[in-house]
Formats: structure tokens, sequence, C-alpha cells
């Protein structure tokens, strides 16, 4: 494996007396595409806010393009090319579709762009996630799909080298899917890494390169998905809940 | 520093204290168990003040048992205002800055209904123990130890009775059905839904009850002090140090927290001047949110 | 997108600025009020400054100030402090209550806007009796008593001086509106606004949101101070308990909200309207029953129309969802 773009290394987090997550060692090379997977409540959503700075993390470290993120807050770590993109979407609302591609276009590139650039790359994001036609509309009047979209375009905007997507297509039909699922590998095919956290098996399995499993905060597996899956350890886990 | 001062502070700290409490006790509830951010609280404790000066004034009614009789009104108005607040501003996911508007809106209106109705004159209850100290009270001002037979009724009525209030609350919470489910709408929704309770009601009896101490709150003051329409403000301060001092929404916390605060008023009062006192609250406050947003009582 | 410039707009302000500075005299003749015209006046321009500033962090970026009539007496013992070191100019003064309007906003920012909204607009709440209580214990700026601040009995340029102070006001108010307006229309205001929808996806796209809620504390505060800077000598002798009165904590949360809060225009027509609607009261009733009008009309208006005059002007002439600003 070449240089990882992301590593986690003995990362722990504590909710109170409750230990979400517990010595979580994870690699991530540039340019792969992981799928997370785990039960409800596992500690993936926790491991990405870990990651994001969005909780800061009891032990271990993260690590990305081997700068240690240690007290780096979230905004100054999107700003390093790390995007998410949220379990259940957080929009602006008061804000048109468009107006919301803009502020990590207003927010992210250190080079000053200008008003027709910052236009022509919203529009560019909004294409490619299929929202061309809706950027004077409000988040509200969105359908569900649109919305991952949205999310998923937001996330882009800040040009990330990485990208984590937290369940982008809980509650989707299955052609939605099948559309978020080849968003993504676009936009893998342009370089940025992914990781997806997903409970719908058949998109993970389509999706990933390789995969990771997270039960009760610990990581119990590691590797080529068909091999993963086939893991007793992750089956019991599964069939336990 | 004069020995005798510094303890007759003290015990004024605690006896001033043991009232913070109860008047404290509503917004621990409303701010800190249900995220209401209900500023117009103290407005509603001087609404309850006023309730005891006219129930003593024209019927001679004992000023805490004015309290009491106030009891189910307040908690009517507090079951309405929560209704208002659920359908204009939580259901909507507006209440950051609306519901706080609201209940500005509200303090102003309150305060100001007051002032038209009874002018900004100082008004005061009259009780056959507020006056005495403990000691005449009970007619042993000789054999009890100076220092208890010294004790104002003044102060030592409210304190007890608030004490009393907070037990009676402390063992709804911890020991009846909805006072679990109370703490468990903020906590576990989930829990919540086991139990098998529609978590708006759950919040209305709540946030009732938040309204109904200030019934209490408000003629324990009055026997206090005098009071006018305006004197609420002052307590704004007071109360929200204390509830997050105690930790938002604990209890106990709030207890010791009020305590804490009337204990360093008295002493502020004593040793700089009763001009001072009310900027303790705000430095205790900003002191608190700067280094310990989560309380005293807080992990 | 047609927008104005900041420059044309500033300029089309003057412009209006002109205009009213032309016509209010008029109006007072016509109602007969003599110079009362200018004192009514300098009232409502004062709170279109508030409303404005209340704005810049209340409506643009969502954390409510209670205290707005801290600010504003820290303003205005400013100018008592310099006026009995050393008096100066009014435009110096309006400065150095900016300066010191700004850095205590600055530092309430920075003690609590860390923490959940609530709790700034608590402190912000417990500041102001805490204010109070240092002004009353300051005996140099008058302490309980009040300060006389005697005004100069005439000035140069001018008709009078009472014209003199509405016209700094409307300069104020010029300023006030511009900035207002420019911060919205920026990458400032796009940030604020997505600090008030949603921090945590604010902080997601890459803005520092700490930042940008001090640098919304510092300027609201700033003005504040600034729209206080005049008044000692506009009011000739100020009591503590009438600088941090009512009117001013409830009128700068008001306006804005009747007004509307996403836009400059909201706070402006909110504090004329109210504003102008109170002085005509004043005449008629009582400053209790003003403060009850406007503290009714604050609790209708997030109730049934959330969004404010502006909200619903803007639905009453669109046609189809969309086109915002
Ligand atoms: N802020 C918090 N405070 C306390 N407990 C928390 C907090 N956030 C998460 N938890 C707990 O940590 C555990 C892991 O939560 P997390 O959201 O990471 O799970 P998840 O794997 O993302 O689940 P899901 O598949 O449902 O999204 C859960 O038990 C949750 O209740
Ligand atoms: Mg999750």
């Amino acid at each position: 494996m070449s240089a990882p773009i992301l590593e986690v290394s003995g990362l722990g987090k504590r909710f109170g007396g409750f230990v979400a997550l517990e010595n979580i060692d994870l690699k991530v090379a540039p340019g792969e595409r992981l799928g997370l997977i785990g039960p409800n409540g596992s500690g993936k959503s926790t491991l990405v806010n870990c990651i994001c700075g969005t909780l800061i993390n009891d032990t271990g470290t993260v690590q990305f393009n081997d700068r240690d993120l240690k007290g780096l807050i979230t905004h100054e770590r999107t700003r390093l090319g790390m995007a998410r993109s949220f379990q259940l979407p957080r929009p602006f609302f008061s804000m048109t579709i468009a107006d919301n591609i803009r502020v990590p276009l207003l927010y992210t590139l250190n080079a000053h762009r200008s008003e027709e650039q910052i236009a022509a790359r919203c529009n560019e994001l909004l294409g490619l996630v299929g929202l061309a036609g809706k950027a004077t509309q409000f988040p509200r009047d969105l359908t569900q799909v649109d919305m991952r979209k949205l999310e998923l375009a937001r996330a882009m905007a800040v040009e990330p080298k990485l990208l984590i997507a937290d369940e982008a297509m809980a509650g989707l039909s299955g052609s939605e899917v099948t559309d978020i699922v080849n968003l993504l590998i676009t936009l893998n095919e342009r370089g940025i890494t992914v990781i997806l956290i997903e409970h719908i098996m058949s998109a993970v399995m389509q999706f990933s390169q390789r995969l990771v499993v997270l039960v009760s905060g610990k990581k119990i597996a590691d590797g080529a998905p068909d091999i993963v899956i086939r893991d007793p350890e992750v089956e019991r886990a599964y069939l336990g809940q | 520093m004069p020995f005798d001062l510094l303890v007759s502070a003290l015990v004024a700290g605690v006896l001033l204290g043991g009232f913070y409490a109860a008047v404290t006790v509503g917004i621990s509830i409303a701010f800190g168990i249900l995220d209401i951010v209900n500023i117009a609280h103290p407005a509603f404790i001087i609404l309850g003040s006023y309730i005891a000066y006219i129930l003593n004034a024209q019927f001679g009614i004992d000023p805490v048992i004015a309290g009491i009789i106030a009891l189910p009104a307040f908690y009517v108005l507090g079951a309405a205002v929560y209704q208002v607040y659920y359908v204009s501003f939580e259901k909507r996911g507006k209440e950051a800055l609306s519901g706080l508007a609201f209940f500005f809106g509200l303090l102003f209106i309150t305060e100001v209904l007051l002032i038209l109705q009874f002018g900004v004159d100082y008004r005061y209850v009259q009780a056959g123990y507020i006056d005495n100290n403990l000691g005449k009270f009970l007619g042993l001002s000789q054999s009890l130890p100076k220092l208890i037979a010294e004790l104002p009724m003044r102060m030592l009525v409210p304190c007890v009775m608030s004490i009393l209030m907070f037990g009676v609350l402390l063992i709804v919470i911890k020991r009846t059905f909805i006072g679990r489910a109370i703490m468990a709408v903020s906590q576990d929704a989930l829990a919540l839904q086991l139990m098998g309770a529609d978590p708006v009601r759950i919040k209305r009896i709540a946030f009732a009850i938040s309204i109904a101490t200030a019934a209490m709150a408000g003629a324990f003051l009055i026997i206090i002090q005098p009071v006018e329409p305006s004197v609420g403000r002052e307590y704004i301060g007071r109360v929200f140090a204390i509830c997050v001092l105690g930790g938002m929404g604990s209890l106990t916390g709030t207890l010791i927290a009020a305590v804490l605060l009337g204990v360093a008023e008295s002493l502020t009062a004593t040793f700089y001047g009763p001009s001072w006192a009310p900027a303790v609250s705000f430095g205790l406050l900003l002191l608190t949110l700067a280094f310990r947003p989560s309380g005293i009582m807080g992990r | 997108m047609r927008t104005m410039s900041t420059w044309m707009f500033a300029l089309v302000a003057c412009v209006v600025a002109a205009a009213v500075f032309f016509f209010v005299p008029f109006i007072g003749k016509i109602l007969g009020w003599g110079d009362y015209i200018y004192i009514a006046s300098y009232t409502v321009l004062q709170y279109v400054v508030l409303a404005t500033a209340w704005n810049i962090l209340g409506g643009y970026t969502g954390y409510v100030n209670f205290g707005s009539a801290a600010f504003f007496a820290v303003g205005t013992y400013t100018t008592v402090f310099f006026h009995k070191l050393y008096p100066l100019p009014i435009p110096i003064l309006v400065v150095l209550a900016a300066v010191v309007g700004g850095l205590i906003g600055l530092g309430m920012g920075y003690l609590t806007l860390r923490l959940r909204g609530a709790f700034f607009s608590i402190a912000t709440l417990a500041m102001a009796v805490v204010l109070q209580t240092l002004i009353v214990n300051w005996d140099f700026v008058g302490g309980s008593r009040g300060a006389y601040v005697i005004r100069p009995a005439s000035i140069v340029l001018f008709d009078s001086y009472i014209q003199y102070l509405f016209v700094i006001m409307l300069a104020l108010v010029v300023i006030a509106v511009t900035v207002a307006r420019t911060i919205e229309r920026s990458a400032l205001g796009y940030g604020f606004a997505a600090i008030r929808d949603d921090e945590l996806a604010a902080e997601a796209s890459g803005v520092p949101t700490l930042k940008l809620k001090l640098i919304a504390t510092a300027l609201s505060g700033a003005f504040m101070g600034m729209a206080g800077a005049p008044f000692p000598y506009f009011i000739g002798f100020l009591q503590p308990s009438g600088v941090f009165g009512l009117e001013y904590a409830v009128n700068s949360i008001a306006m804005p909200i009747i007004g509307g809060t996403a836009t400059w225009i909201g706070p402006l027509v909110g504090a004329i309207l109210l504003g102008t609607l109170q002085q005509v009261a004043t005449v008629t009733i009582s400053s209790a029953v003003n403060v009850l009008m406007v503290g009714l009309l604050l609790v209708f208006f997030v109730i049934v129309a959330p969004n404010g005059l502006v909200g619903v002007v803007q639905n009453l002439f669109r046609k189809k969802p969309g086109a915002p600003s």
C-alpha cells in the first residue's frame, strides 16, 4: 500500500462511562473506495465525527496526508481536503440550492476566485449530481434523494481529497441507491478517496474495494469485501442483532 | 475580618441560598431539562409576588398559603404558555431565535402590565412572623444560642419552605412515573417511547410544574423583600447563573449552586456593600461558562 | 442577479439622507412641532442604528443579544467619561464608543460563543445588570445620581445643536445600513447565514464559525456603542436607570423582528415604523403603554409572521417560489 492518505491509530472515544470507540486502527490508501459497515450504534458516525473534528477523540491520533490533525477544528480539517456528508442531511435551509454550494466554494479555496469562477464551479457541481434544474429552489422543496445529492455536492465543493459519505443512501429506493453509488464511483474515478458508510449491503458490495467492520466500537474485520462478509465473527455480529 | 460579621454573613447567605433554590428550580426544569430558554421566568415569579400581595392585603391570607392557592392557576398558565410555544416554535423547529424573542416579549408584557396595574411603588405583605426573629417568635430568646435566636423569620420561613418544596419536587422527579418520564424526555427518547408516554404531554406537564414553582417563589420573595415590577430582572442573571453552575437540570446541583451564590452575594454585600451584590451572579455565570460550562456537578 | 455596488448604494443612501434632512423641518412645520421634530427624528434614527446593529448578530447569525441597552450605555458612558476628562468633538467620541462597544462585544463573544447560543443570550442579559451595577458604583461618571452633560449653546454650520445631533445620527444610519447591506452580499454574509442555519454543517463546509461569530459580535457591539455616543448631549442629564431602560432592550430586538431579520431592510423598516409610532404615541400615552405595545407586537410577530413585515410583503408579491434577495 502506498503512503496512506488517512491513518487512524489507537483511536478511542467515550461518552461518560460508555465506550463508543476503542483502539481503532485504520489506514486508507489514496484513491481507495472503502466501505465501513457495522450494526446500529456500533460507532461509525462517531468515528467519522472524530476524524472530521466534530468530536474530539480521547485517545489515539488521526493523520491526514502525514499530518497529525490534533488540535485542528473542523473547518481547518475541511480546508486540508477532507469532506463529509451527514447521515441526516443538514442543508442550509434558508438558502437556495445554489447558495448552499456557494458557502463551501467561498470558504475553502485559499486562492481568491472570481464571482464568475464561483458561479461556473457551482453549476458544474450541480450538474454533476443532477440538480442543475433546481438551483433556485430551497432545500425544503427537495425530495429525499435530491437532498442526499445536495449533501454530496456540498461536500464536493470543498474540493476534497477524501470524502466520507455517512449513510448517503438511507431511505432511498433501489434505483436511487444505484444513482448514488454510481455518483460516488464517478467521484472516485476523478481521484477522490471515498469512505462509504452504509447499511444497504448490495450498495456496499458494489462500491467497496475493501471493507471494514465495526461492532460495539471495535474493529473486527478489515479486508477484501467478499472475504470479510464470510468472516464468522462478522456473520455472528450481524445475526446477533 | 471580624469573625461575628463573617459568621452572620455566612448564615444569611445560606438562608438566601435556600430561597434562591426555589427561585431557580423552575428554570432548572425548563432550561436544564426541557431545553426551553424561558427568560420570562422571573417575571412569573414577580406575578406570584403580586398575587400573594393581593391575597394578603385583601383577605389577610398568609403569603405562603397564598402561594399554595395560586399554584393551580400557575400550573394552568404554564401549560398554556407551553402549548403556544410548542405550536409556534418547537414544532416548526424555530425555537432558537423566535422562541427566545417570544419569552423576551412575555417578560416585558408581564412587567408592564404589573406596572400599569400597580405602579412602580414597592409592595409588601404582612404576617405575624415577618418582623420577628426566631427567638422572639418561639418565645425562647433567652434559652436559644444567640446566633440561632437572632435568625430573622423573614429569611428563615422562605428558606425552610423552599427546601420543603425542593424536596417534594425531588421526590416527584425521582419516584413517580411522570417524574421519570420528564427526565427521560431530555435524555432518552427511546426510553420514553418504551414507557408509552407522549413527549409533548410530558413536556407540557413539566413546563407547567416549572411555572407553578414561580407562584411559591414569588410568595417567598415578597416575604423577604418589598417588590416592584422590575425587581424580576435582577433575578435573571441569578437564576441562570445558578442553573448553569448547578450543571443544568441537576436538581441537587441547583440546590448546592443556589447556596454557593447566596453565600457569595451575602459576603460581597457585607464586605463591599450591597450595591455590588448583583454583579456577583454575573461574574460567577461568566466564569462558569468560560471555564466549566458543565457546571459543578458536570463530568 | 442584478445588484447595486456598495459605493452606489452608499451614494443612494446619502441622497436619501439628504432628502430626509431637508424634509424633516417641513414636517415639523406642518405638525407645528418646531424643534421637537428633531428630537423625535433623532430618537427614531437612533433606533434604526440600534436595530441594524442588533440584526448583524441576531438576524444574520441567529445569536440573540438581550443586552442592547448595555452596549448602548457603554457608548453613552464613554462620552460621559470623556466629557468629564476632556471634551472631544462628537464624531471622535463616536469612534471611541465604537471601539469600546466592539471590544466588549468581542469579550462577551469570546467567553460564551463556543457554547450553545442560549448561553450567549443569557450572558448578555446578565451583563446588562452588571454593567449597570458598575456604572451605579462609579462616581466619576455620576454614579446612581446621574450626570449632567451640558451641550454647547451653538455649533458652527448648524442652526441649532439638536440639528447637529440629528445630522450625526443620520450619518450613523447611512454607515450602519450600508455596512449591514454590504455584509449581507459578501462572503461574510454567506458565512453568517450558514452559521444561523446549521453550525456543524457550516464548519464542515470550511466556515470558521467562531471567528465569524466574533466578527459579528464585535461589529454589532461597535454600532450599538456608536448609537449611544451622542446621547448624553441629546438628553443633557442621564441616569443609569434611564440609559439601561426597558425601551432600548425591547426595541432593538422587536424592531428587527417585526421588520424582518433576513435582510438590512427589515430593521430599517421596523425601526422607522415602530419608532415613529412610539414618537406619536408618547404624546398621547404613557411610556409604559408604549413598551407594552412593543412587547405585544413582538410576541404577535414571532408567532404569526416570523419573517416580519418584509416576509409578509414578499409572500404577497411572490408568485412562484424561489428568487430570493
Ligand atoms: N453525543 C453523544 N453522547 C452520548 N452518546 C453518544 C453520542 N453520540 C453517539 N453516542 C452513542 O455512541 C454509540 C455509537 O453511535 P454512532 O452514532 O457512532 O453509531 P452508528 O454506528 O453511526 O449507528 P447508526 O448505524 O445507527 O448510524 C451509540 O450507542 C450512541 O448512542
Ligand atoms: Mg451513524
